[in-house]
């Protein structure tokens, strides 16, 4: 039941948003006590966020199923689809503007604030007070202060990162090809370039983790060796994250695909994944070139 | 054409409700009791500053008094009164029926709450109120300050979720006015409101997520060993102000250009005059959209900056008074020769113009890097940004309520209490505000509860000043709840030679509008 105004249509009051506003709550404040509570009051506070965590899950699934159900019972028109093209877009550009905030928060940690401490510039005193032992290198491996995890080495970019580019760009492929499958209404090709598309979006996750196990367990690079160890953490994780996200936004199209939803025209929700999907592909790229590479 | 579904009724309208009118008025009303919580600290800063020496509160509970009056008015008050206005006029405004996207809409503003908990809590938590729990780094949360600050968890994702809740608002005005204007509304026959509010969204969606990326970096300085802002490990302070103010510059014009737009309708109104160059309107909000990106380290001159920087900043900062200028222009050329005359809305927006023109001009003298190293940290600046805040997006936002409440309402707003209200601000502000400036650049510093006598007898002024805005708000409280109730009943039409489809739909606005598209020649 819901108001086909005219031409336009209009979803009938909802309880999702306010679910999704509850969860967000929970997670949050159950989040911040536990940082800020210290050990006694942090299991407590723990709870609280998975609940938040559990009502944000049961909100995804409600509001997402009834947007599926509507969109199959062909409730929505062009106008309804272009509106969903303009929020998908804009959302990723502001998931742009996230990641250029850190990508320039290294810009300036390697090129100014780095070479500053070691008297660069008008700072020569900063660098022969403060730490006379600093000598900027980057990637800096050890920091001007004491108490920092000092790494033995890096990650070199022509081992796993360089495989998972190749597997983010092989999934770039796939996931078009499924989409002209899609395009051309072949299921079979649709399916198989979902799974694979799929399939290689956790492979790059599971490599990232076994990168990350090397990185803490051996190299003794961890957030707290300094801006280096930030930076490549906070950057990788944060695309990795992202590329978790994606992954299982592909994994429900992969099963809507198998339930039968999509038609060759009307299949915007593959066409929002895939957005996403090409768009940590493309931040990947940038990472692999400034965190790893240069 | 399908019957219109009756409104729900009980709580359960408000909260989950998909109409872009019931969650207009849901902003409008969050942001008032923002506005009055956070002016309710003012007044706590007034009293305390109203005589030198240490009289009414801790040091650390003024801090906090300062800092959280800053965060609620900027991200609590205005910001949302500005949503609220955009949810309530763009649909009318573009003949659409609503919001494109509703449901998103309601989950916009229901964020907002848990966010205003999160970001005021902690002034209750750990015992003695007093002694001042809550954030009292300052509203820009410089690092390392505000690093040492026990619960800035709570403040941290404070602002993820205003942060959500914006670019979510924003996405669906940009997709409302790109994507569900009537036939034959183009681009430049939108209203300027419109106008002004497409660009914010733009903005909006543009740097709220970096204010996102450095609270992050905040959190995980603090709580997980990152050094982004801790020199010791290779990073500097200096950065977090550079992340910072790159959102926060676009941020003023976030808070000034809709009020752009509102002077923008109300002018050309009661001037009986067509907007005085549109096009150049259009044109200059896109340009000091464009230029706010460009501008921001003139907040930070004097923190150390090549030379070189400095000067940029300062030229950049300087051509955004070319554009502003524009506005200002076209305005009064508005007024030019029109048949005025002086209704309440009017009377705020010609407010506006005058005030906001002071604060511009302040703003060019802090945008100057030699002066800036004098004005920087002092109650010059406290008077330049009130003035465009408090008489600028403020009276914007009180002029567009007198405007628009009778369609909102379908009742006039009661005369004679409209005018003291009107009056009573416009002087009480400039007492509070306008012997700011010369105590700012006598050198009195901002954040600092205590002060030299010489400053006492403007301060004091400034308090008495203080005290009567206040009270004239809670005269504007008053007025909300007379017109909301009844009053005269306002005709469809409202203002004789008010243009645009708004005016074209009865008053009260039915709960549904524009249930065929309206056709614009």
């Amino acid at each position: 039941m819901s108001d086909v105004a005219g031409s336009y249509y209009l979803p009938e009051p909802s309880k999702w948003p306010a679910v999704g506003s509850i969860g967000l709550f929970l997670t949050t404040g159950g989040f911040a006590y536990a940082l800020t509570s210290g050990v006694d009051g942090a299991m407590g506070s723990m709870t609280i966020m998975y609940i938040g965590f559990a009502v944000m899950a049961y909100m995804l699934f409600g509001w997402f199923g009834q947007v599926i159900d509507e969109s199959e019972a062909g409730k929505y028109n062009a106008q309804v689809d272009t509106s969903f093209r303009m929020g998908m877009m804009w959302f990723i550009f502001s998931e742009v503007m996230f990641f250029a905030a850190f990508f320039g928060a290294l810009f300036y940690a390697r090129v100014l604030a780095g070479p500053w401490l070691d008297g660069a510039g008008n700072n020569a005193m900063t660098g022969s007070l403060l730490w006379p032992d600093f000598t900027f290198e980057w990637p800096m491996l050890s920091v001007p202060g004491e108490g920092y995890d000092t790494p033995t080495g890096t990650i070199g970019a022509w081992g796993v990162p360089f495989y998972n580019t190749l597997i983010l760009l092989t999934s770039g492929l796939t996931v078009t090809w499924a989409h002209w499958g899609l395009k051309k209404d072949n299921r079979k090709q649709l399916i198989i370039g979902l799974a694979l598309t799929v399939a290689l979006g956790f492979l790059f996750v599971f490599m990232q983790a076994e990168e990350y196990i090397e990185a803490y367990s051996h190299l003794n690079l961890k957030l707290s060796s300094g801006t280096y160890g930030s930076t490549f953490f906070m950057l990788t994780g944060f695309h990795g994250l992202h590329v978790t996200i994606g992954a299982i936004m592909l994994t429900v199209m992969l099963i809507r695909s198998i339930k039968g939803h999509f038609s060759e025209k009307h299949h915007f929700a593959f066409e929002a994944a895939a957005w996403y999907w090409h768009f940590v592909d493309v931040v990947w790229l940038g990472l692999f070139v400034v965190v790893y590479w240069l | 054409m399908s019957e219109h579904h009756a409104a729900p009724t009980g709580i359960t309208r408000w909260l989950f409700t998909t109409n872009h009118k019931d969650i207009g008025t849901l902003y409008l009303w969050f942001s008032f009791i923002m506005l009055l919580l956070g002016g309710s600290m003012a007044m706590v800063i007034r009293s305390e500053l109203m005589y030198p020496g240490m009289q009414v509160v801790d040091p650390n509970f003024f801090n906090m008094m300062t800092t959280m009056h800053g965060l609620i008015m900027v991200f609590g008050a205005i910001m949302p009164a500005m949503v609220g206005l955009a949810n309530w006029l763009i649909p009318m405004m573009i003949g659409a029926p609503d919001m494109a996207l509703p449901r998103m809409n309601n989950w916009s503003f229901w964020i907002l709450p848990g966010a205003a908990i999160l970001l005021v809590a902690p002034m209750f938590m750990g015992g003695d109120f007093m002694a001042g729990q809550g954030p009292a780094f300052g509203w820009t949360f410089y690092e390392p300050l505000s690093g040492q600050y026990g619960k800035l968890a709570f403040f941290v994702f404070a602002v993820h979720l205003l942060g959500f809740s914006s670019i979510m608002g924003s996405i669906n005005i940009i997709a409302t006015i790109l994507n569900m204007r009537a036939p034959g509304m183009t681009l430049m026959k939108m209203p300027m409101f419109v106008w002004t509010w497409l660009i914010t969204a733009f903005l909006l969606i543009a740097v709220m997520p970096v204010l996102a990326g450095v609270v992050t970096m905040m959190l995980t300085d603090k709580y997980f060993g990152t050094s982004f802002f801790d020199a010791a490990g290779g990073g500097d302070p200096v950065m977090f102000q550079h992340v910072f103010w790159f959102f926060g510059h676009p941020e003023v014009y976030i808070m000034i250009l809709p009020a752009f737009g509102v002077v923008s309708m109300i002018i050309p109104t009661f001037a009986r005059k067509k907007l005085f160059g549109y096009a150049s309107m259009v044109y200059a909000t896109a340009a000091i959209a464009f230029l706010s990106f460009i501008v921001w380290a003139h907040h930070m001159f004097t923190v150390g900056m090549p030379v070189a920087g400095e000067l940029y900043f300062m030229y950049a900062t300087v051509m955004i008074a070319v554009p502003t200028a524009v506005k200002v222009f076209n305005w009064t050329a508005t007024m030019w020769k029109g048949s005025m005359t002086f209704e309440i809305p009017m009377l705020w927006a010609i407010a506006f113009v005058f005030m906001f023109t002071i604060g511009g001009f302040t703003g060019l003298m802090l945008g100057l890097t030699p002066v800036d190293f004098q004005y920087h940290d002092t109650y010059f600046v406290v008077a330049h940004f009130h003035y465009v805040l408090v008489t600028g997006s403020l009276f914007a936002i009180i002029a567009a309520f007198y405007y628009w409440v009778p369609k909102w309402t379908g009742n006039m707003y009661p005369p004679l209490l409209s005018k003291i209200h009107f009056w009573a601000s416009l002087i009480s502000v400039n007492v509070l505000f306008f012997p700011q400036h010369f105590i700012g650049l006598a050198g009195m510093p901002r954040r600092i509860p205590d002060y030299a006598v010489q400053f006492a007898d403007w301060n004091y002024w400034s308090s008495i000043g203080g005290f009567a805005f206040g009270l004239s708000q809670i005269l504007f409280l008053v007025i909300v709840i007379k017109t909301i109730k009844g009053g005269e009943k306002a005709t469809d039409q409202v203002w004789e030679s008010a243009e645009g489809l708004e005016w074209t739909i009865p008053s009260p606005a039915p709960y549904h509008t524009f249930a065929t598209p309206p056709e614009v020649k």
